[in-house]
C-alpha cells in the first residue's frame, strides 16, 4: 500500500500502476455528470473554470448530506464512463487526474496515457467507510446543483487503486473484459 | 371489506427507505459473506473486505451504505377487500418519500424533467409506484432503494421463439459483460421472460425482490447455470477479478404471444437494497 500526497509529482506518477493499492491525502475537487457539463461550456465559451484545474484531482460522487459533526456523508465512487465525452478537454487543460470507478473509453486511455495523467477506481458501494477518509469539504461553485455541486475535498489516506497509468495498462484488462 | 388509512401506508413507507439506506438486506449480507469465503482472487478478498467493514460502519455510525441512495421504487399489492381511506394513496407514498430522504440525510437524486432542465426535486420525489390488485384484504408493501449505476447498465431484448432457452443465456451473459466492473459487481440479476414488452421489464426489477428459492424447478435450474457462468467471466469483486460477479440470479416468467420472447435483464449492484411490509 502506497502512501501518496497530493499534488502527485512525475515521480510519483512513474512508480504508479495499474492495480496498485494507493492512499491518497490532500485536496480532490468533486465534480460529476451536471458539474461537467456546465464546465465544457465554460470551455467553448472561454471562461475560466470554476476552480483552479492545474494538476487538480477530481472525484466523481455526489455524497449524501453530511449530518452533524461530521464532514461529508456517505461519499463513494460514481461510474466515471459517463464523464468519458468531457475528459480529453480538461486533460488539456491541466487536468492531473480522475477518482472514479469502472471502465473508460479508448479516447479517454489514449488521452490519459498521453497528458501523463492517471486515473484512479475507489471501491463503489463503500461510500460510509471511504466518508471516513475525507476530513474537510468546502463548497467551490454551482451549489445548486445539491450534490452535484462542485466542493473542495481534503482527504486522509483515502483507499483507492490505480485504474489506469501513464504507461497506458488498465485494472481492467482480464478475463471477459 | 376492511379500511385501511392511507397514512399508515405512508408511514410504513417512511420506515423502510430510512433503514434500507443503512441496512444490507439479511439474505443479501448471507451471499456476501458465502462468496467472501469462496473468493481466492487478492484484491476481490479485499474487496470484500471493504465491503463488509462498510457495512459495519453504515449500521454502527449511520453513514448510508452507498451515496447513490436510489430512486424509490414501491410496488403496493393492495388486497381487494380494502377500502383505502384518508387520501390519495399516491399522494401519502410520494410524501413519505419525500419525509424519509430528507429526515435519514439521503441524496436527493431525482430530477424533474429527464431531457431539458434537469432540475433536482430536492427530496428525492416522485417516487415509482407499481399497484397490483391481489386477493384478501391486506396491502402489501414492497420497497426498493434503486441506484442508477447499475439501472443504467439493465436491458431488454424482444428475443424471438426459435432462440430458445440458448438465447436467454447469451442475452444474460451479454448484458452482464457489457455492465462489466461499471455497476458495482458482485450483482444480484432480476430476470424477466415473457409478457410483453413493458411488464417483462418490471418482472424483471421485481425479481430482484425474491427472498426464496424459484418455486419451479426449470427456472431454479436456469437460474443456476447461469449464475454459474456468470462467475466464470472473472470480472469480479468491483471489477478487479475473481469469481464473485454475481451473488444471486432470480427468474421471474409469464405467458407470452406466439410470436414472440420478451428477456429483460435487470442489473442491481451488490447491496439490493428492498425490504417488505404488510399492512392488516
Amino acid at each position: 500500500m502506497k502512501r501518496l500526497n497530493l499534488p502527485l509529482t512525475e515521480e510519483d506518477l512513474r512508480d504508479l500502476h495499474a492495480g496498485d493499492a494507493v492512499l491518497l491525502s490532500g485536496e480532490i475537487y468533486t465534480a460529476r455528470d451536471a458539474a461537467h457539463k456546465r464546465m465544457h461550456e465554460c470551455i467553448e465559451k472561454n471562461e475560466p473554470l470554476p476552480f483552479d484545474i492545474q494538476n487538480a484531482l477530481i472525484y466523481y460522487v455526489g455524497p449524501t448530506p453530511a449530518t452533524q459533526g461530521r464532514a461529508i456523508g456517505s461519499a463513494g465512487p460514481t461510474t466515471s464512463s459517463r464523464m468519458d465525452p468531457y475528459v480529453r478537454e480538461l486533460l488539456e487543460k491541466g487536468l492531473g487526474g480522475m477518482i472514479g470507478k469502472g471502465r473508460r473509453s479508448r479516447d479517454v486511455k489514449d488521452a490519459v496515457k498521453e497528458h501523463k495523467a492517471i486515473y484512479f477506481v475507489a471501491v463503489g458501494g463503500a461510500g460510509a467507510l471511504l466518508s471516513k477518509s475525507i476530513v474537510k469539504r468546502e463548497p467551490v461553485a454551482y451549489e445548486d446543483l445539491l450534490a452535484e455541486a462542485i466542493t473542495k475535498l481534503t482527504a486522509k489516506d483515502f483507499p483507492c487503486f490505480v485504474g489506469l497509468d501513464i504507461y497506458g495498462n488498465d485494472i481492467y484488462d482480464h478475463g471477459e473484459l | 371489506m376492511k379500511e385501511i388509512d392511507v397514512k399508515r401506508i405512508g408511514d410504513k413507507t417512511e420506515e423502510l427507505f430510512g433503514k434500507i439506506a443503512y441496512h444490507y438486506p439479511a439474505g443479501i449480507m448471507d451471499a456476501i459473506r458465502q462468496a467472501h469465503q469462496q473468493e481466492d482472487n487478492p484484491r476481490g478478498k479485499n474487496v470484500f473486505d471493504m465491503l463488509e467493514e462498510n457495512a459495519r460502519i453504515a449500521i454502527e455510525e449511520h453513514i448510508p451504505i452507498c451515496q447513490d441512495t436510489g430512486m424509490a421504487v414501491v410496488w403496493l399489492s393492495i388486497g381487494q377487500d380494502v377500502h383505502l381511506t384518508g387520501g390519495d394513496v399516491n399522494e401519502a407514498i410520494h410524501e413519505a418519500v419525500g419525509r424519509s430522504y430528507t429526515a435519514n440525510a439521503l441524496r436527493a437524486s431525482v430530477v424533474d424533467d429527464p431531457l431539458f432542465e434537469r432540475k433536482n426535486t430536492k427530496n428525492n420525489t416522485p417516487a415509482l409506484i407499481h399497484t397490483r390488485i391481489v386477493p384478501g384484504e391486506e396491502v402489501t408493501i414492497e420497497v426498493m432503494a434503486k441506484g442508477f449505476g447499475s439501472e443504467n447498465k439493465s436491458q431488454l431484448k424482444m428475443l424471438t421463439p426459435a432462440m430458445g432457452v440458448e438465447g436467454v443465456k447469451e442475452f444474460v451473459l451479454d448484458t452482464v459483460k457489457k455492465a462489466g466492473p461499471d455497476a458495482c459487481p458482485p450483482y444480484v440479476i432480476g430476470i424477466g421472460i415473457g409478457g410483453d414488452f413493458e411488464s417483462c421489464a418490471e418482472m424483471s426489477k421485481a425479481a430482484l425482490l425474491r427472498e426464496t428459492e424459484n418455486a419451479d424447478t426449470r427456472y431454479s435450474q436456469l437460474e443456476k447455470e447461469l449464475l454459474e457462468k456468470i462467475n466464470t467471466l472473472d470480472i469480479g469483486p468491483m471489477g478487479y477479478g475473481g469469481k464473485a460477479t454475481a451473488l444471486k440470479v432470480m427468474v421471474e416468467y409469464a405467458p407470452t404471444h406466439i410470436a414472440g420472447l420478451p428477456c429483460a435483464v435487470n442489473i442491481c449492484c451488490h447491496v439490493c437494497r428492498h425490504a417488505k411490509a404488510v399492512i392488516q
